[in-house]
Parts: C-alpha cells; sequence; structure tokens
C-alpha cells in the first residue's frame, strides 16, 4: 500500500505543477486575443476616457507580468479575485469601490454546483448503462444484439451533441410532451424538480458517453475471452453470465476504469454546447461567457477547475486500476 | 449399470480447425475407450492432437475448432449432440480438468478457496460451507503446507507446484468420474513435479477416479498410466497397457520417441593443467534491485567444451548468464575472456568482445522479430559485426542456412511464423553464429521444443561445436539434456555453486545432497520408479521438505 501512497504523493505534486502551467498558458492566451475587458464591455460607445477608467479601476494598466503575479499571490491563498464583470456593475451604480463586488468564487460556486449536479446525474445513468450493456454485448457477442448495440452508439457518438440534443427535444418535448426543454434550474429548487429540468441534457450527454464506454467494457472482457483461466471456468460447467461477470470482468477493470474517468472528466469540462441549448446554468456557459468579455480571474478560475477534473479524476482512475490488481492489494 | 461397459466411449472422432477460410483436419478419427479408475496416458510431440482429443473428452473444443464427426460417450450421454446445459450439468460435477499452467488457470482475482467451492455451489454438489471444509481436507490430502489456511490465499501468493496440488484438488471438489490431467507437470520443476505426481496418483487412487493424463514425458507418463495411447499428427499409432508399451514397443515412431533418451557424446579428454580458459566467472554478486540473486559464483569454461549450468527455476542461472553479456553488472567479481578481464556494462565493451559472446535463446518464438524474413534476421548481425554487404553479405547468410541445414532458396525470404519450432530455434543459432563468436551461451534452447526436435538441434550444436571449436554455457533444468552433451557440469541453487565438475563424476556418487535430490528426481522410464522413490524417502519427505532439509 506505500507504493499507492507515493504515487499519490508524487501526482498531487505534478498537479500542482500543471495547474501553474496551464495558468500561465491561459492567461498569455486570454491577453494575446485582441481587445481587453475595457474595450468588450463599452463596445461601440467607448470613449477612450472611459475605457482608461475602467482599466485603471481593474488593474489592466498594469503590465501582464505583474497582474499575473499579483493574480498568483492571490490565487496561491486562495483568493481567486473578483470577476470583472461583477466588479464593473458595481462601480456603475455609484456604490463604494470594493463594496458589493462578489468575488469570481461567488460567482462560480453555484455554476459549479450545478455542472457538477449535471455531471452526476449523467454519470449514474450512463456508466451503468454502458457497463451493461458492455458486458451483454460481450456475452452476445457477434450476435444480432451486438451489433445493434455497437451500431447504436457510434452512431451517437458521431452525431453532433447539440444535433442529439434536438432530436431528443423533438421527441420527448415537442412531440410528447414528458420533459422540459429548457432547463433553467436556480438555487433552492427542489431535488425533483431540478432532477426533471436536467433530465434532457443528461440524457443528451449519456447517448455521448456511452459508446465510448461500452465499447472499451467489451473489448476488455473479450480480449480475456482466451485465458486459460476463463477457460477453466467453462470447463467447471459455469454458466456464460457468470464466467464473464465474475471471472473476466474483475480482471478487465483496469481498462474500463480509465476509460470511464475520462469520460468523466469531459462531462465537466466538454458540455458547453448542450447547456447552451438547453440554457442549462453550468460552468461551460460562465467560462465562455467570459472568455468573450475577457474577465480573465473568471476564465482563469474556470480553467483551474477543467484542469483539476482531469487531474483529480485520472489520479482517481490510476488508483482503482492499482487497486483492481489483486497482485498488489495482497503482496506476497 | 453395467461395471463392463466404458465410462468414457469415443469412436471415430474428428476435430476441425479452422485456419483462413477452410478447415483443417486435426484429429482423424480416434477410437478410446476409459474404464472407471483406469488412468490412460495421451502421448505425443506438439501437434499430435493430445490436448485436443483431451478436451474433446469433455464435449469442449477451443475457439477456432470444432468436432466435425464421430461421438464421445460419457455414462451413457453423447456429447458431440449434447445441449450446451446438458454438457455444463457435467463439467466440473462428473467430468474434471486440470490444467497444464495452475498460475495461468487460476483467476488471479479471486481467492483459491472461492475458486474451489465455485463447481460444488453451482451444481448443488454441497454448500458453501461444507465445501470449504472439503477443499481443506483435500488440501491436507494433498500435503500442501497449512492446509486451513493456503485457501484463503491468491493464486500469486502460492507457489507453482503448490498451486498445481491445489488445482487438483479444485478437480476432485466434487468428486467427479473423470479428471482431463492436460500436462500437469510440464511447466514445474524436477523436484516439485514428483510432489505433484505424487499427490495426483494418491488422490486418483483414492477416489477411484477414471483419468486421462496428457503428456509428452514418456517417464512421466510411464509412472501415471495404466494404459499408454499414443498419437501423431492425429492419428493413433498405437495403444497398449504400459509395461507393455515400454518393454514391446510396436510401431516405429513409437521407438524412436523412446530411443530419444539415448543420445550422448563421446566423452572429452580432461582439460590440459593450467591452460587458460576462454571464459572465467570469478567471485560474481550479482542483484536485482536490493535482492541477492548471486552469491559469489565462479566457475570456468574452456575453449571447445560444454558447460552445463543446471539448477531450477529461481536458482540464478540466467543471471549469470546476463552478468557475462554485460546486461546485468554484478555488484561485485568479474568476467574474464581469454585471460583479459571484461567491462562489466555491455555498453563500455568493443565490438569485437561483444561479437566473440553470443546468445541463443529460450523462445524462439519471442527471440525473433515476426516481421523480420529469416535472411534479415541472420543478414543483420553479419552486416553489423562482419561488415558485409550486398552479394558477400547474401553469400554468408546463405552459408549460415545451410550449416543450420535449412535450404537457403526456401528459407531466406519466409518469415518465422511460418516455420516450425525447431527452425525457428535453429534461425536462433545461425543468427548467433553469423557473429563468429567463440563463445555461446544457450539458454534452455530445447525446453520449449519436443523430444525429437530437441534431439537434432542438440546434435547440429554438437557438429557445429566439432567443426567451429566453439565453447558452450548451456543453462538448463533438463538432467537427460546434460546427460547427453555436457562435458562439465555446476549445480546452482539460490544463487550459489553447490557442486562444480566433469560430467562422469557429477552423475556417479557421492553427491551433494542438492545434486542427489535433482538427480534422483528426474523421472525414469521404469513403471516403478515414482512408487520406490517415495517409499525410499518416505511419503512425507517430498520435495519442499527435501529442499528446506538442505
Amino acid at each position: 500500500m506505500g507504493s499507492v501512497t507515493r504515487i499519490v504523493l508524487q501526482r498531487l505534486g505534478l498537479g500542482l505543477l500543471t495547474l501553474f502551467i496551464v495558468s500561465i498558458v491561459i492567461f498569455t492566451a486570454v491577453n494575446m486575443l485582441p481587445g481587453d475587458f475595457a474595450e468588450a464591455i463599452l463596445g461601440q460607445g467607448a470613449t477612450p476616457q472611459a475605457v482608461a477608467a475602467i482599466r485603471h479601476d481593474l488593474g489592466l494598466d498594469q503590465p501582464p507580468v505583474s497582474r499575473y503575479l499579483e493574480w498568483l499571490a492571490d490565487a496561491v491563498r486562495g483568493d481567486l479575485g473578483t470577476s470583472f464583470a461583477q466588479a464593473n456593475f458595481a462601480s456603475f451604480v455609484g456604490s463604494d469601490a470594493g463594496a458589493g463586488m462578489a468575488s469570481v468564487a461567488d460567482t462560480l460556486v453555484p455554476r459549479f454546483r450545478n455542472t457538477m449536479f449535471l455531471a452526476g446525474v449523467t454519470a449514474a445513468i450512463a456508466v451503468p448503462v454502458s457497463l451493461i450493456i458492455g458486458v451483454l454485448a460481450a456475452l452476445y457477442r457477434n450476435s444480432v444484439f451486438d451489433k445493434v448495440a455497437n451500431m447504436a452508439t457510434l452512431t451517437s457518438i458521431s452525431s453532433p451533441e447539440f444535433f442529439l440534443a434536438y432530436i431528443l427535444i423533438l421527441f420527448l418535448a415537442v412531440l410528447n410532451p414528458w420533459l422540459p426543454s429548457l432547463s433553467n434550474i436556480y438555487d433552492g429548487m427542489g431535488f425533483g424538480e431540478r432532477l426533471e429540468k436536467t433530465m434532457l441534457p443528461a440524457l443528451t450527454l449519456t447517448l455521448v458517453v456511452t459508446a465510448h464506454m461500452m465499447r472499451m467494457t467489451r473489448a476488455a472482457i473479450i480480449n480475456l475471452l482466451a485465458s486459460p483461466y476463463i477457460e477453466m471456468a467453462r470447463l467447471k460447467g459455469l454458466s456464460p453470465m457468470r464466467v464473464i461477470v465474475r471471472h473476466a470482468l474483475p480482471n478487465a477493470l483496469a481498462p474500463i476504469i480509465n476509460v470511464v474517468a475520462l469520460n468523466l472528466a469531459y462531462l465537466i469540462t466538454g458540455v458547453v454546447v448542450v447547456e447552451v441549448v438547453f440554457v442549462y446554468p453550468g460552468i461551460g456557459q460562465l467560462f465562455v461567457d467570459s472568455v468573450k468579455i475577457r474577465d480573465i480571474p473568471v476564465v482563469q478560475a474556470c480553467c483551474l477547475i477543467f484542469a483539476s477534473a482531469y487531474i483529480l479524476l485520472n489520479l482517481l482512475a490510476d488508483i482503482l486500476s492499482i487497486l483492481s490488481n489483486p497482485r498488489l492489494r495482497h503482496p506476497k | 449399470m453395467n461395471d463392463n461397459a466404458p465410462l468414457l466411449k469415443i469412436r471415430d472422432l474428428r476435430i476441425e480447425g479452422r485456419s483462413d477460410e477452410t478447415w483443417l483436419p486435426i484429429v482423424n478419427g480416434i477410437d478410446l475407450d476409459l474404464h472407471r479408475g483406469e488412468v490412460l496416458g495421451l502421448i505425443g510431440e506438439s501437434g499430435a492432437g493430445k490436448s485436443t482429443v483431451g478436451l474433446a473428452a469433455m464435449g469442449f473444443t477451443r475457439d477456432g475448432c470444432r468436432i466435425s464427426g464421430g461421438s464421445v460417450v460419457f455414462d451413457g450421454q453423447d456429447l458431440v449432440s449434447a445441449s450446451a446445459d446438458a454438457k455444463r450439468a457435467l463439467l466440473g460435477k462428473r467430468i474434471a480438468y486440470v490444467a497444464q499452467s495452475a498460475a495461468a488457470s487460476f483467476n488471479p482475482a479471486h481467492k483459491i478457496i472461492d475458486q474451489h467451492t465455485e463447481a460444488p455451489v453451482t451444481h448443488d454438489v454441497m454448500d458453501k460451507a461444507e465445501s470449504q471444509a472439503d477443499a481443506m481436507e483435500l488440501y491436507a490430502k494433498l500435503r500442501l503446507p497449512n492446509p486451513d489456511e493456503i485457501g484463503f490465499r491468491y493464486p500469486h501468493q502460492v507457489s507453482g507446484g503448490q498451486l498445481q496440488r491445489a488445482m487438483t484438488a479444485m478437480a476432485m471438489s466434487c468428486r467427479p468420474d473423470l479428471i482431463v490431467f492436460d500436462e500437469p507437470t510440464t511447466a514445474l520443476d524436477v523436484t516439485t513435479q514428483i510432489e505433484v505426481l505424487a499427490a495426483i496418483r494418491r488422490i486418483v487412487d483414492e477416489f477411484d477416479t477414471a483419468a486421462i493424463y496428457i503428456t509428452h514425458d514418456l517417464a512421466v507418463v510411464a509412472q501415471m498410466a495404466d494404459r499408454i495411447k499414443v498419437l501423431l499428427k492425429g492419428d493413433e499409432v498405437e495403444t497398449a497397457d504400459t509395461r507393455t508399451m515400454l518393454a514391446h514397443p510396436t510401431e516405429d515412431y513409437t521407438k524412436s520417441l523412446w530411443a530419444v533418451r539415448s543420445f550422448a557424446r563421446p566423452v572429452k579428454p580432461a582439460v590440459a593443467e593450467g591452460s587458460v580458459p576462454l571464459v572465467s566467472v570469478r567471485g560474481i554478486t550479482a542483484a536485482y534491485g536490493k535482492v541477492d540473486v548471486l552469491r559469489d559464483v565462479s566457475f570456468d569454461m574452456h575453449t571447445g567444451r560444454t558447460v552445463a549450468v543446471v539448477g531450477e527455476s529461481g536458482s540464478g542461472k540466467s543471471t549469470v548468464a546476463r552478468c557475462i553479456t554485460g546486461l546485468l553488472p554484478p555488484r561485485s567479481g568479474m568476467v574474464e575472456f581469454d585471460g583479459t578481464p571484461l567491462p562489466a556494462d555491455y555498453r563500455k565493451r568493443t565490438k569485437d568482445q561483444l561479437r566473440q559472446i553470443q546468445m541463443i535463446y529460450q523462445m524462439a518464438d519471442t527471440a525473433l522479430n515476426p516481421k523480420t524474413r529469416i535472411g534479415d534476421i541472420i543478414g543483420r548481425p553479419v552486416e553489423f559485426y562482419m561488415g558485409l554487404k550486398g552479394r558477400a553479405k547474401r553469400a554468408r547468410v546463405n552459408d549460415l542456412l545451410n550449416q543450420i541445414e535449412l535450404d537457403p532458396d526456401q528459407y531466406y525470404h519466409r518469415l518465422p511464423s511460418e516455420l516450425s519450432g525447431g527452425q525457428k530455434q535453429r534461425v536462433g543459432i545461425a543468427r548467433a553464429l553469423a557473429a563468429e563468436p567463440r563463445f555461446i551461451i544457450c539458454d534452455e534452447v530445447t525446453s520449449a521444443l519436443d523430444q525429437l526436435v530437441a534431439e537434432g538441434i542438440l546434435k547440429l550444436l554438437a557438429r557445429l561445436q566439432d567443426e567451429l571449436g566453439l565453447t558452450y554455457m548451456f543453462i538448463t533444468h533438463d538432467l537427460a539434456t546434460v546427460k547427453a552433451i555436457a562435458d562439465e557440469v555446476v549445480v546452482m541453487k539460490d544463487g550459489k555453486v553447490v557442486e562444480q565438475g566433469g560430467k562422469a563424476e557429477m552423475f556417479r556418487p557421492p553427491h551433494h545432497p542438492y545434486t542427489d535430490l535433482l538427480l534422483s528426481s528426474v523421472p525414469e522410464m521404469d513403471p516403478d520408479w515414482l512408487t520406490d522413490l517415495l517409499a525410499e524417502r518416505g511419503a512425507d519427505n517430498l520435495g519442499d521438505a527435501a529442499i528446506d532439509k538442505m
């Protein structure tokens, strides 16, 4: 078990380094985009004085390196700064500088919670469904079921997400008004209602991620079917289902876990199109909006969350893969 | 039921295997009768169809194979026409299987005892608690250490010989009428093999189980079987009871199998006093990580002679080879070549020093690049070491192919997958010869081959030694091979040399006790050998125990 602890610490250390590099890359990239927050927010009617005033207020007149270092110093202390958009709003209504300004954390947390809720609902549907279809496809390999499952999942992964979303809306919201097509959830909503509103985007995302996980499950299991211990299990007179679930699946877990983790990370970081279609207030939309108006602190924070999701989920997958190997779990 | 009717009756069994789009015959009409309590030995070389017939006796064929004709009648029921459900009801319960490699055939994800209880619980023979208690009893009967506890370990936590006995116990879990043993001791060392053979025989006797015992080792089958059936390329050669078969084989093929063990080289004169050894291993201590695998190993190898390094797996034989070739720099000690010390790391050796020492590997399959043609495999060292190109290189490769008795016109452009096991090993030899070395390390070069093929390789190596004055270091665990070709013998155990000397002295008593154990553990053709040996050693003083005492 000592080796697992060492791997975790090592990977967390590397993860921090990754976050640092990500923050530099994103900061540089946003600065290289034409225009800044002041120009973006004032638009056509911008006077040079107004632009300069806002720049001064937000510190945008400072050189990028010192701005980055300042942000980094705050971030290390856990302060992700203030959203430009919120700050601007506060100063326009004439209140004291700083008063009533929403921090990045305040902006982000509810959005992040929504994103996690959507990812969670999707995972709760997609992971068991993919595993079950994958196991069944391996059990009845080359049968009609196997071919239909493969074709259906491949079709759904090959179609653009928004297209899948509109098809689901057409069938589940328009033709049969079972589910709401708008997912405008808000704080204080009951769990049941929230779940109902989240259902359509969750189903869309399920269609997107199932193929990958299901095909890996099938392939990893079939890969093992020629092993001597599978032959042994068959020669003990066990049913084909038991051979696959009890003898093949536990040994096929490592690759499956890794694909599941990749897809879960995608659910947190890559769902902006689906959020837009369903007007779901998740982190993806916030991110796109913030890039549009060059709201650097929010962009930075979003990217750090995305990167952390990848790092942590992959780390978790690696740990689970190690733990799924009895040789490592039970040393000699 | 009628006691005279055979338990298993196979008639005109035909099995085909798919090759691309066509079906090729693997087994061409085998008949077989097996009575209750009888053990039938099934022997032959690889490709003879032994395992295929053994599995077909259970109504089972591997993927890509099919039973194309004949019948397999087990206790009145034809398994060829039986439904999958009907077969499943028999498998594990009345017919059980013991596979070649227990390490590969136990599921790594579950405890041994959970795999043991699976068949009895599935077939409603016992409930889980009863089956566990029964498993512990069987473990005790098979003389496994800590029978109450060993089942709760995972397969990788138990040694190979113990796993093989646990698998025999697992086959016994439902007290089947028939067990198919598929080369159950082939992967084991000789000393471990004895424990497993003794355990199998004891339990088969005790429960009066009928068995099909598949092996390519004649001496083993002589100990285990009441009757022997010899197979060759899917056809039966002959069947007779064991003693008759051993004493009076009627077919030429059977006689040739029997004769393999008689190959031996003439004894060479002793090494002249004071001559410089070609390779001298001096006090080598080596380690993988923190674990010492060699401790102060020293021995000499003289020009034109064959030194056999013997010992069980894990004794450090191959590690010595890695130190000599410089792949594993030793922690202390050194290797001298022709009187001059060699740099410990191969990266620091000159090209000429590298050229002088070549290796031939155990698994020709994995030692040859599957995507490279034979001519290029041999041509590469010709170009690299000898600097030959174009026509000169081609001519040299043709010479080498002729030396290993493969026709250059036929084989130059072939891929390794188009060659048989023995031919691949010959290519491995040619690749080593291409560097024109003086010293060749042969690492278990015949242990993956059938006896007739292995004999061909040994004869080839002997001829090349005579013609080219080569020196061989021959790593092996097979003492029959040692007897056949060695001039000197080095016996290793736990990373140390326990005994060394000329072959004649080694095979003449008195021995070091470990050498004695190794020698006495090699099965002999005498069908009473195992019985006598067990009586001599005392039933409880086998393998593990005997080794521990030293």
